[in-house]
């Protein structure tokens, strides 16, 4: 009986006309496949003496050498130790606790070490106000085993030994004396670096001392040392505030160095019936505007006006629906009253000061314990910049910043600091100053260093080395001790001073151990404050006018942006990162412009999936005065405001990178002024850029009830559970039953009573899609990188992914109604393309469902995935013969194939591939090969581990000791892991709530991983 | 004619040569055998007829010798030999070098007269690294007395035991050099035979013809080849039997692949289990440490050794086997001192160390993971079980053979630990309400779950 079903290959045939359907048709394979490689030189093919006889023989040759190789088993080697450290005991991790503080990422962080190697980052739950620990902050272990770092200190391009650099460098400060020398360093935060600079620039007064944040939070800081006499940030508490306002802040992104998204996240999960309210104007879509109750898109100087209306001004000059939002959000706020809570990212002083006065009376607001995550001032950089291209200024210390790379007259820079007198350069890496710098004073990662940071007053914390320096490296405080006569180690320097101001008493070991302490010593921060003239008051002009580029007429206004992934750039070398997804984009390995739908439209930009499913996308050229930024790849961002674009800082570096890594452009030359916002004209250019972007499918096709469930706070106050959270029906014996029904199973159960029962609870209101438990997941799981051509191919390995969704109407109920509501013979394009003027957008980490009832268990020909009592589906990599029946049978689709050799592979030239970036892997979890499947395993590897600890203590096991990586890693507390058999666990009481349910329940699957739907609070009044 | 004649004899000559070998066969036996009885013997030979006959009596007879030694090994072994220098000086004869109230006295309280400015005591003090003496305050004069007594036992004669053993060797290489000349002198017996033989036969066959005896031409029948590839049924059978063979050998040597069982490979350090964990019962744990708290069982570090090869330079006489001598076994001890950096000459450590590349034996594939102090602690295994009478072991060798098929059916017939764990407590008190059962075995635990091992 012949079928007249057609059988789709890509969502394109929809599309009558799109080139790609007739491609499929002519093509049985979509890319040629390469014979020509091998095939395509005739006369290499006749020339050659092998014949096709001698080949065979070769080959059973070779074959039958290789068999009985392969039966003769290696000769492995043990090597003790001469003598074994106390705390070490081979095959069990210790913990340590220390702090990240690399100038735009402060965190206090627990470091897991085997055998002596930092394998992984934990957050370090003592710390109450600890800063993020963030994707970033979790990679930061693999960049210690950074291939391209600096072995040792050079002077002129030559690596001597440092006894030969410290006298290069007495020399180098005799000749100096009397001239201007600069000390350029990132924000350290530390009280004992602080001191020590004291005490070097007063050995050396004519070492001028200036703080250099390569994402400026000038601005703020200004405003702050107007109104309150300190330099520092006001830290925010989210969960106190009610009515939470956001005038272009991502304050779950890297806002004011983050941070807040634990806060945030309290407040937002039901409690007594209420949430707070969260209005979001901005450009960009960011994480914080796809988590608002309420988004409206506005470009930079739309948000002007509207920070003007909210503290008091009129909203009359914008337009109709922006206006009426902030009239609306002005009401809330005032109602608030001291719960309400505004925040701004627009860049200038005056707006900075207007919500500082704004929040002066809110609950939400601290600026008694500021953050000192952020020292740097624009003028004072300014004047350095000056300085030195003038040449008043003859030497430059670095110390934790690149300017040649960030600064955004880098050439100009470059050209006057190669003729400076004296150039030091304290880097880890030969980056972009470095290599320019005639000294070079190699320094160890933050594992391998001590020191101590505030990164709230009164807050304390300690850096430990976890490690000993990997390299020929000294860290930039003992230099300093070095060179001030001080024969002290920095770390006996630190004790010394925490000891006399900051202990009080304590223990140092105690302190140690804890890695933080909350002390009220007072003490006395070297403050590299900004001159102030006259009135005293730092004024607009004082931070360059950073506005003044929203002035000028005609163009698209830019709003520069620091991605999750990269940050600041700093670890644009960490392959990791580079594959890490964009939460909102999904696209790794790049930076881009973002355009809105109907600017692109009028620019005749494109985005357009090629016929394996890959995006590609037009190129534009930026122009800004004299700054042109050639070929820059678009992606057409649903949400994005009209006018306005987007495009993330910290890519595009090329010094001491691996090829590979060396992705997208470099956009600090638009940083102008340090200003986040800017002007630019677009032209398009030709060509295609191919992005590798890991989601195909943006919008859940109307069937959101099945996947991210929703309502908003008012049903969900006022209705029955059944109306807002319905369990879906299956037919029985012609009667309509629960799926959840034991009648509605077609597979036997399996017994789970005895032991634990493993459930992971996935709060979605909570998760702000910040992708930290990706990152920790890579870590703990070995996860290997494929690179940005595989990804491209939907081909990445990650086991957890944070899947973004927008909704094809205004909302995801207006989805699914378009959908009940489509005529039967129309196309489903309705809903399954994004409302590209302000979609809704709900983030849901997906990764192995670790169903009861698996189909891909069923499936497998040689059981190599089975069900365990525990409640983990398990995979056995050895069993694996690859016949990815089991991918294709999961519904979920969470297993990952290894289509390559991604270890000790030069094709895959990653951490895998050489023997410092194999250091990070972890011991206990096997590294998969080539053509097997892998998946989440629900981190068997911890909870078999907690569960041998308490046998070999003897107990029984509390609730709160099972974790994955992931559930540790999340701070909002999103994702909750324990043991379901138990009656008093925490996760129980989620899965018992009113708001839990199973991703595409109707399917029957079972799974031991559970969502909690979203609730928003759609209130206006 | 001739021709025929030519092969008849041929004919004979084999049966009667083969007749020769075989009655030939017990006696060649008896030539080996005392070939190498000699050799055997040789070894035994009392060599130490001089061995140190009761020696002269003690210089002082002043004390019990045998009470002399019981408080030397309680109180002083620790840190003093007798004939060589270990934390403090050698102490033999050291009744005679100093005054024996002096003697008291140091003994008593060394600081004390050190402090006081004594020559002797501190010129002592200052040659032995300035180590401080225990003090030992609660022997009695008659307790020194007894000590100093056997500290001044003559030292034996060195045993020459040692010479046998060394000589062994060489004895050995010359009994290899004796067999192959006894083989060679017997092959040239046999070739001599063999030419008689050919000889006694042309001789008996000319007489024979001479006499005019007439040899009978044999019926010819079909080979036995050619009748088996005529009965097909035959053939059929014994191909299935030869194929089912061939994959029986086949399996069993695809089956066999990858296991190293009796794996014993030469260790950079002939390190001897039986000595240690056999004959001075030092319990596993002591060095193994980590096996009671980690996955790994863990090779001790070489500072465990020196805990007590600190003062345990050589090995004991007895201890020595025939196969390794004393001189072996304390040259493997200079191999540790060699790797840790010690010098035993002057009892402290150089810093220059060569870490030892120990051949690893139990190897498991990097997919299975394993913990031992599951097994050890948890389960109270003996290392026994599964590794074997290891006390017994001069070379350790794989004594399972570390496939799943073995684990599982460990698995499948050990009873878990439930008693005295309070982990189990409630798991145990469900099940005895489901089940009904007292005790259950791993695999009911489920521990033949594959995510259990591989992940």
């Amino acid at each position: 009986m012949a079928s007249n079903k057609k059988y789709w290959k890509s969502v394109e045939e929809l599309n009558e006309d799109s080139p790609i359907v007739k491609a499929l048709q002519d093509n049985e394979f979509v890319t040629e496949i390469p014979t020509d490689e091998f095939l395509g030189n005739k006369e290499a093919l006749e020339s050659s003496s092998t014949t096709r006889r001698d080949f065979l023989k070769y080959v059973g040759f070779t074959t039958a050498a290789a068999t009985l190789a392969a039966c003769e088993g290696p000769v492995v080697k043990s090597i003790p130790y001469v003598v074994q450290p106390d705390e070490i005991v081979p095959g069990i991790a210790n913990y340590y606790a220390s702090t990240m503080a690399d100038g735009f990422d402060f965190a206090n962080i627990l470091v897991k070490t085997r055998e002596g190697r930092p394998i992984k980052i934990e957050r370090n739950d003592l710390a109450v106000n600890g800063g993020s620990v963030n994707a970033r902050v979790h990679a930061s272990v693999l960049s210690l085993y950074d291939k391209n770092r600096l072995t040792g200190p050079m002077v002129d391009g030559a690596e001597v030994s440092w006894p030969e650099f410290d006298t290069a460098i007495a020399q180098k400060m005799n000749e100096m004396t009397g001239k201007d020398i600069v000390l350029l360093t990132q924000t350290f935060a530390s009280p004992s670096t602080s001191k020590l600079i004291s005490e070097f620039t007063s050995k050396y007064p004519n070492v001028r001392h200036v703080v250099y944040d390569t994402v400026s939070c000038s601005g703020a800081l200004d405003a702050f040392q107007n109104k309150y006499g300190t330099r520092a940030l006001p830290d925010y508490d989210f969960s106190k505030a009610d009515v939470i306002v956001s005038v272009g802040a991502d304050f779950l992104g890297d806002w004011q160095g983050g941070s807040y998204s634990k806060g945030y996240a309290t407040g937002r999960i039901p409690k007594n019936g209420k949430i707070s309210r969260h209005i979001q104007f901005e450009a960009n879509l960011t994480l914080t505007g796809a988590k608002a109750d309420k988004r409206v898109p506005a470009t930079p100087s739309q948000q002007l006006e509207i920070l003007k209306a909210l503290t008091g001004g009129s909203a009359s000059g914008l337009p109709e629906n922006i206006a009426d939002a902030v009239n609306k959000a002005k009401a809330q706020l005032q109602k608030a009253g001291g719960k309400a809570l505004l925040v701004t990212s627009l860049p200038d002083v005056a707006s900075q000061t207007l919500a500082l006065n704004f929040n002066a009376n809110s609950e939400a607001m601290d600026v008694n314990k500021p953050l000192l995550t952020r020292q740097g001032s624009n003028s004072e950089v300014t004047n350095m910049v000056n300085g030195v291209i003038s040449g008043s200024i003859k030497g430059l210390i670095t110390v934790g910043v690149n300017p040649i790379y960030s600064l955004p007259n880098n050439k100009e820079f470059a050209e006057a600091y190669k003729n400076l007198e004296m150039t030091l350069a304290f880097a880890m890496k030969q980056d972009e100053t470095a290599s320019m710098a005639k000294m070079v004073a190699a320094t160890p990662h933050y594992l391998e260093s001590w020191g101590d940071a505030q990164i709230k007053k009164g807050t304390y914390s300690l850096v430990q080395p976890t490690i000993r320096p990997l390299f020929n490296t000294r860290q930039f405080q003992d230099s300093l001790l070095q060179w001030t006569g001080n024969s002290q180690k920095y770390y006996d320097y630190i004790k010394e001073n925490w000891t006399a101001s900051i202990l009080e008493g304590g223990s140092w070991n105690k302190t140690l151990e804890a890695g933080v302490l909350a002390s009220n010593a007072e003490i006395t921060m070297e403050e590299v404050k900004p001159v102030t003239e006259g009135t005293g008051v730092l004024e607009e002009s004082t931070s360059n006018g950073a506005l003044s580029a929203l002035l000028q007429e005609g163009g698209y206004e830019l709003t520069l942006y620091t991605s999750t992934g990269l940050g600041d750039g700093q670890q644009a070398n960490n392959p990791w990162l580079q594959e890490f997804p964009d939460p909102i984009t999904r696209a790794s390995w790049d930076n881009y412009l973002t355009v809105s739908a109907a600017d692109a439209e009028a620019l005749d930009l494109v985005n357009e999936h090629v016929s394996n499913g890959a995006l590609n996308g037009s190129y534009v050229n930026l122009k800004m005065g004299n700054v042109v930024l050639e070929k820059v790849p678009v992606i057409i961002q649903p949400g994005q405001a009209k006018g306005s674009v987007g495009l993330a800082l910290g890519y595009g570096k090329t010094a001491a990178i691996q090829k590979e890594m060396q992705t997208g452009l470099n956009a600090y030359p638009l940083y102008q002024n340090f200003s986040s916002v800017q002007k630019v004209n677009i032209e398009k250019a030709s060509g295609m850029h191919e992005f590798a972007c890991v989601q195909l499918q943006s919008t859940m096709a109307g069937r959101s009830d099945d996947i991210i469930k929703e309502t908003t706070l008012e049903i969900f106050n006022t209705k029955d559970k059944e109306f807002w959270n319905s369990v879906p029906v299956t037919d029985y014996d012609h009667n309509e039953i629960s799926v959840r029904d034991k009648k509605a199973d077609i597979w036997s159960p399996f017994d789970e009573t005895v032991g634990p029962h493993f459930n992971l609870s996935i709060d979605l209101n909570a998760c702000t899609g910040c992708g930290a438990c990706v990152i920790a997941c890579h870590a703990e799981n070995n996860v290997p990188v494929v690179g940005k051509e595989e990804v491209r191919k939907f081909r990445d390995m990650h086991w957890l992914r944070i899947d973004r969704y927008y909704s094809a109407g205004e909302t995801f109920k207006e989805e699914i109604e378009t959908l009940e509501n489509l005529p039967a013979f129309d196309s489903y394009k309705a809903v399954e393309v994004p409302a590209y003027e302000n979609p809704q957008v709900a983030f849901q980490p997906v990764m192995c469902q670790h169903c009861n009832h698996a189909p891909c268990e069923t499936v497998c020909p040689v059981a190599a995935t089975s069900h365990g009592r525990q409640g983990q589906n398990q995979m056995a990599y050895n069993r694996c013969v690859g016949t990815r029946y089991c991918a294709n049978n999961c519904p979920y689709k969470v297993r990952r194939f290894n289509w390559f050799l991604y270890n000790e592979n030069d094709e895959f030239d990653y951490n895998m591939n050489n023997d410092l970036g194999r250091m990070v892997l972890n011991p206990d979890v096997v590294v998969r090969s080539r053509g097997v499947m892998e998946k989440c395993s629900m981190c068997i590897q911890k909870t078999q581990k907690t569960i041998l600890d308490a046998k070999l203590q003897g107990r029984a096991i509390k609730d709160g000791e099972f974790h994955t990586a992931c559930s540790s890693a999340c701070e909002t507390g999103a994702m909750v892991f324990g043991d379901v058999n138990d009656k008093d666990s925490e996760v129980l009481k989620l899965k018992n709530d009113d708001r839990m349910y199973h991703l595409l329940e109707n399917v029957g699957t079972k799974p031991n991983v559970f969502y909690h739907m979203i609730v928003k609070n759609t209130s206006e009044a | 004619m001739c021709q025929t004649i030519d092969n008849n004899l041929i004919i004979s000559m084999k049966k009667v040569n083969f007749i020769h070998l075989r009655s030939k066969l017990p006696l060649l036996l008896l030539v080996f055998l005392l070939t190498f009885s000699t050799t055997i013997y040789s070894q035994d030979a009392p060599a130490d007829a001089t061995a140190a006959e009761a020696v002269a009596p003690p210089a002082d007879a002043g004390g019990d010798v045998a009470a002399g030694e019981s408080l030397f090994k309680a109180n002083c072994a620790a840190c003093h030999k007798l004939d060589a220098k270990a934390v403090g000086p050698a102490l033999r004869g050291v009744a005679n070098k100093y005054d024996r109230d002096w003697l008291y006295k140091w003994i008593h309280n060394s600081s004390a007269l050190i402090a006081s400015g004594d020559a002797d005591a501190v010129k002592i003090f200052e040659a032995n690294n300035k180590t401080v003496m225990t003090a030992f305050p609660a022997l009695s004069t008659t307790d020194i007395d007894n000590i100093l007594a056997y500290t001044s036992q003559p030292k034996p004669e060195p045993k020459v035991a040692a010479a046998p053993a060394a000589d062994a060797g060489s004895q050995n290489g010359g009994g290899g050099a004796s067999n192959s000349l006894v083989l060679g002198a017997l092959a040239l017996i046999f070739l001599l035979l063999v030419i008689m033989l050919f000889l006694v036969t042309n001789t008996l066959k000319r007489i024979a013809e001479a006499n005019g005896v007439v040899y009978e031409e044999k019926e010819k029948r079909t080979p036995i080849w050619k009748a088996f590839v005529q009965n097909q049924f035959l053939v059929l059978v014994f191909s299935i039997v030869m194929i089912l063979a061939a994959g029986y050998f086949a399996y069993g040597y695809l089956m066999q692949v990858g296991v190293d069982q009796g794996y014993a490979p030469v260790q950079p350090i002939h390190y001897s289990h039986r000595i240690h964990a056999g004959d001075n019962q030092i319990d596993c744990n002591y060095c193994h440490s980590s096996a009671r708290k980690s996955k790994h069982s863990g090779i001790p570090s070489l500072n465990v050794c020196m805990n007590c090869h600190k003062n345990i330079a050589e090995v004991a006489p007895e201890t020595a086997t025939e196969e390794y001598s004393k001189e072996f076994y304390d040259g493997e001890i200079a191999k540790l001192y060699k790797a840790v950096g010690w010098d035993a000459a002057n009892q402290k450590y150089t810093g220059k160390t060569e870490p030892v590349k120990w051949v690893r034996i139990h190897n498991l594939p990097d997919f299975v993971y394993f913990n031992h102090s599951q097994h050890v602690t948890v389960a109270g295994v003996a290392c026994q079980t599964c590794h074997g009478e290891i006390q017994t072991m001069e070379v350790v060798q794989q004594f399972a053979p570390l496939t799943m098929g073995w684990c599982i059916n460990c698995h499948r017939t050990t009873n878990v630990n439930l008693e005295s764990n309070e982990y189990y407590a409630k798991i145990h008190e469900e099940l005895s309400k489901k089940y009904g059962v007292e005790k259950l075995t791993i695999a009911e635990m489920g521990g033949l779950e594959c995510g259990k091992c591989h992940y």
